[in-house]
């Protein structure tokens, strides 16, 4: 049954080496070549001076908490409640979606430290997520 | 020559409301229509413009579906998707158009089946988001719960203070006959409804409902000859901050600092004139970020500032007295100007507030992305 599998990131052009490298167990994003600011999600130009001079690089993989939430009711059937999703803020600037792992909800606090850790979920798909850390 | 007072909303169009199934989205924008129309004594040839917000439910439907239903010809029509702002944008587009000269009286309209048909609400409402659908982010409730959360955090906002702003809302809904969700709550009955998307409960949440709303904008001149007493609109502002919630600088601080300070200086008045206030309200924690964004209060002190019954009817400040999108209807931005027109003409019934002169009415779209601001007032 295909409805019990969880929903997979649909892999395009712009996002394709976010999870190439994400199966190598790197994190990486976009900077822009002109002015070297960092950008997440993938796209085309860079917001903060327009340029397409685009590369992909490794970041750090740490960050700490911006925030999260918890589902207590389900909306998808793979997903069993409850659950966090987080918003991540990465040490280079960017926030990623992302679930907080090895840790209790109750432990959840924003600014706690985190670093990533790379989930399998199929031949193609490898999710980054984050898990506490001692800063 | 400025823009300020020169136009007024004349008539006002409601629905049947709330779960109402076997109509079609196009039977809700003309009830609507037909009820604004007759509301201001205008005949559909009166009206040369037309502004809708699209239906969620049906994409068919334009500007120029409606006119065609009316039997009109138009000299200006618009679609316009703000989302939950497009209501307080449309007004501002209206009146710069009557103002302008581009027509003379402008029928604005919206409807939505989510609560009964052809697509269901849960499935536009709660929607899979995208990549983030793969953490498990489902639904527009939890991009409102992360910035709820991180409000919390920076703030020391509670859950009580939230539980406060859908107490005073439902207390006004028991006052209005045509709400949805009439039974007073409690905080407790707040803090017990179940959780969905920690930190909100269901009691933090909008409704899903079908129905409509128009109203029309004309010329302060014109307003003056019509059916009903004109609600001049006095001043308008917009704020849309970057969209997505990963690349927006703050979740705290939203796109309504800029439409509130633009509107209030239009008006020429302050927070502190207002009399009534009407805030979009699809969740309990997006009225106090907006309350401090348009000045009502610092940044920060949005939650102590909504506790102690200070939004209900004979507090200091009254918000969302038809019930809100809480516990009147859900009809995205819909909800607010009508009730605010309502108000300043006194024909509250049992929820006026006395004496209203002033009020502001604000409008979000998105996860706090899109922001609309209107003054309006009993006098020019």
């Amino acid at each position: 049954m295909t409805t019990t599998e969880k929903p997979i990131p649909r892999v395009d052009d712009l996002s394709r080496p976010f999870w190439e490298a994400a199966n190598r167990g790197e994190l990486t994003l976009q900077r822009c070549r002109e002015c070297g600011q960092w950008r997440y999600p993938p796209s085309w130009g860079c917001p903060n001076c327009l340029s397409e001079g685009t590369e992909w690089a490794p970041v750090s993989g740490r960050g700490a908490l911006y925030s999260w939430v918890v589902f207590h009711r389900s909306y998808h059937p793979a997903f069993e409640v409850p659950y966090n999703v987080a918003i991540v803020e990465l040490e280079e600037g960017p926030r990623l979606m992302s679930n907080v792992v090895e840790c209790s909800l109750e432990d959840l606090r924003v600014g706690m430290p985190l670093e990533v850790t790379f989930e399998r979920v199929t031949e193609e798909i490898t999710l980054p997520k984050f898990r506490p850390r001692t800063p | 020559m400025s823009i300020q007072g020169k136009t007024a909303v004349v008539g006002l169009g409601y629905t049947a409301q709330g779960r109402v199934p076997g109509r079609t989205a196009l039977s809700f924008y003309m009830e609507a229509s037909r009820n604004a129309l007759a509301d201001a004594g205008m005949r559909a040839s009166d009206v040369d413009g037309i502004i809708i917000q699209p239906c969620p439910t049906d994409h068919s439907i334009s500007f120029g579906s409606l006119a065609q239903e009316l039997g009109i010809a138009l000299r200006f029509g618009a679609d316009q998707q703000a989302h939950g702002a497009s209501a307080a944008t449309i007004i501002q587009h209206a009146a710069m158009a009557v103002h302008t000269g581009l027509c003379k009286s402008v029928l604005c309209a919206f409807a939505d089946t989510s609560q009964s048909a052809p697509l269901r609400g849960s499935v536009i409402y709660q929607r899979a988001l995208g990549t983030d659908a793969a953490y498990g982010l489902f639904g527009v409730a939890s991009g409102y719960a992360l910035a709820a959360r991180r409000h919390m955090e920076e703030y020391g906002t509670t859950s009580r203070q939230l539980g406060a702003v859908a107490v005073a809302f439902r207390k006004h809904a028991a006052l209005n006959p045509r709400a949805q969700m009439r039974q007073p709550i409690t905080i407790d009955d707040h803090q017990a409804s179940r959780l969905v998307v920690e930190p909100l409960h269901l009691l933090d949440m909008c409704l899903v409902s079908d129905g409509g709303r128009a109203f029309i904008i004309t010329s302060a001149d014109h307003a003056r000859s019509l059916r009903q007493p004109p609600v001049y609109i006095l001043g308008f502002g917009q704020g849309h901050p970057i969209d997505s919630l990963l690349r927006r600088p703050s979740l705290t601080t939203t796109g309504a600092v800029q439409s509130g300070r633009l509107a209030f200086q239009m008006a020429g008045v302050s927070p502190a004139d207002i009399d009534v206030a009407l805030i979009y309200d699809a969740f309990t924690s997006a009225v106090i970020v907006q309350l401090e964004d348009l000045g009502f209060c610092a940044k920060g002190e949005g939650g102590p500032f909504v506790e102690d019954g200070r939004l209900e009817l004979g507090g200091p400040l009254p918000a969302n007295t038809s019930g809100g999108l809480l516990s009147d209807v859900y009809l995205q931005g819909w909800v607010g100007p009508p009730e605010a027109v309502l108000q300043l003409r006194k024909q509250g019934g049992e929820r006026q507030v006395r004496d209203a002169e002033l009020a502001v009415v604000t409008g979000s779209g998105g996860v706090l992305s899109t922001h609309g601001t209107i003054i309006l007032g009993d006098k020019r």
